[in-house]
């Protein structure tokens, strides 16, 4: 057990390895209660819509059909990060946002305190009742579907990053097809009194329990970015490889906006694939033909076999190119590619290099 | 846990084992397998290497974190396990016979000083 955001949670139930086969090949599920959800309710005199509109770095006007989601970062007015977050449109002038453990707080502080100049009719409200599982895989559907009585009729025609209700036997629950992983899915928020019974119904259609040590491997193998560890306050969304999360097309007014427009991103978020024996960790120094950078996030990828790393460089570096991580005082070679590396079982980035071009 | 007779025990968490050619056969014990996790990379020293008893001579690396292994004792490194380069996951497997490498000890008696079974499982119960 681990320290993480300030909840006790399990590294891995039993191999973390064994847990990552089984979302890549079968499904596993994840207790990611510690996410904290916020509903943000607009009524007759302020609008939830335009507030989220202002708030976040992405345009909550894409989502036009009730249950839709979105990923998208909340920005601070330099460009900084604050925290990444999917948000919902549940229908009406209500939307839903599901954000980290360790910056819930922060966020809901900094939410309410731009609410209170530009729309404080709002009601932003944690939603501490809610648990939150996430089931992972290919057969993850099928076996949520076993488990949970009314889900198939509820989510058989959801699209990917939609999301459906089910009003029993598990309380009112809220089934989106969204994930952590790279593999199909559900991420299923539902009455915290329930969540056992869910745990357990699911355990019994063969869901293995999954760990955060898979957790980190699945989403650095998928090309998701951990908030704290690839992107924080002091980086631009630009310099962390989420530009496609911002959305500049029209005149949007938006936190972060114009410091975004005045500063070009100097650095970039990259992949690497490591073509030495070893394991890049986070922190450890790349040198690039360009100046150096460091690894963010770094693991051994156990689909690929190898290693693989995101890490901050010079803006010049190109995908191809070779570049050097001091690995423990050893100089190891490693390539730069494009996340994902790992999409849907399937491995993206080319794992072998030839020595020589 | 997996403590077995007839082994010495280090409280850096390698076992050592005497053979009859006067070489110490040296791997990590079962409960130091179990709390670095799935193994994923083994870095282990060149034969003909002296090393001085706590130097840093191997390296582990599990999906977690990368771990220092020390050597126990003073002496020449005679041999690596070559075979735990392609599947750093046997030891996990079985801790006790992917042994990580072995030495030529400079004192002969240099084993005597180590934890025998019992004394090691007391060890970890301490710790825990």
């Amino acid at each position: 057990m681990v320290d993480f955001g300030g909840f006790d949670m399990p590294l891995h139930y039993g191999s973390q390895i064994d847990e990552h086969h089984a979302v890549r090949n079968d499904a596993g599920m994840f207790d990611v209660s510690h996410m904290r959800t916020v509903d943000v309710t607009g009524d007759s005199r302020d609008s939830a819509r335009a507030f989220l509109r202002y708030a976040l770095a992405n345009d909550v006007d894409k989502l036009k059909a009730p249950g839709k989601a979105l990923y998208a970062c909340l920005l601070r007015e330099d460009g900084g990060v604050l925290d990444d977050l999917i948000v919902y449109w549940l229908g009406d002038d209500h939307f839903r946002i599901v954000v980290n453990a360790a910056t819930a707080d922060k966020d809901i502080e900094w939410l309410r305190a731009l609410a209170s100049k530009r729309a404080p009719a709002l009601t932003i409200g944690p939603r501490d009742d809610l648990a939150m599982i996430a089931v992972q895989g290919p057969n993850a559907r099928a076996k949520v579907w076993r488990a949970l009585a009314g889900s198939e009729a509820a989510t058989a025609d959801l699209k990917p990053f939609n999301a459906a209700s089910v009003a029993r036997p598990f309380g009112d629950v809220l089934i989106a097809r969204t994930g952590y992983t790279g593999e199909d899915g559900f991420e299923i928020m539902l009455p915290a009194a329930h969540a056992p019974a869910l745990w357990q119904a699911l355990r019994a259609a063969g869901v293995a329990p999954c760990g955060l040590g898979a957790r980190d491997t699945l989403r650095l193998e998928a090309g998701m970015n951990l908030y704290g560890q690839d992107m924080d306050e002091t980086v631009s969304p630009l310099e962390s490889g989420l530009a496609w999360t911002v959305d500049t097309k029209g005149d949007r007014d938006f936190v972060g906006r114009e410091a975004l427009a005045a500063k070009p991103a100097a650095r970039k978020l990259v992949g690497l694939v490591l073509t030495d024996q070893g394991v890049l960790r986070a922190h450890q120094t790349v040198h690039t033909d360009h100046g150096d950078g460091e690894i963010t996030s770094g693991t051994f990828s156990p689909t690929m076999k190898q290693s693989i790393a995101f890490a901050r460089v010079p803006a010049a570096v190109e995908d191809g190119e070779r570049v050097r991580v001091d690995v423990r005082g050893r100089m190891l070679e490693a390539r730069v590619v494009k996340p994902p590396f790992v999409r849907n079982g399937r491995v993206l980035a080319p794992s072998q290099f030839p020595t020589t071009c | 846990m997996n403590v077995p007779e007839g082994l010495k025990y280090a409280d850096t968490h390698e076992w050592l084992r005497a053979e009859s050619d006067g070489t110490v056969t040296i791997g990590i014990t079962d409960h130091a397998q179990a709390a670095l996790g799935d193994l994923v990379y083994v870095d282990l020293p060149a034969a003909g290497r002296t090393v001085a008893a706590g130097d840093a001579c191997a390296v582990v690396e599990s999906v977690k974190a990368a771990s220092d292994v020390y050597a126990p004792i003073a002496g020449e490194i005679v041999e690596s396990n070559a075979a735990l380069a392609g599947s750093p996951e046997a030891i996990n497997a079985d801790a006790y016979a992917a042994w990580l490498f072995r030495m030529r000890p400079a004192d002969p008696n240099a084993l005597s000083p180590f934890m025998d079974a019992g004394a090691y499982k007391q060890f970890i119960a301490d710790q825990a």
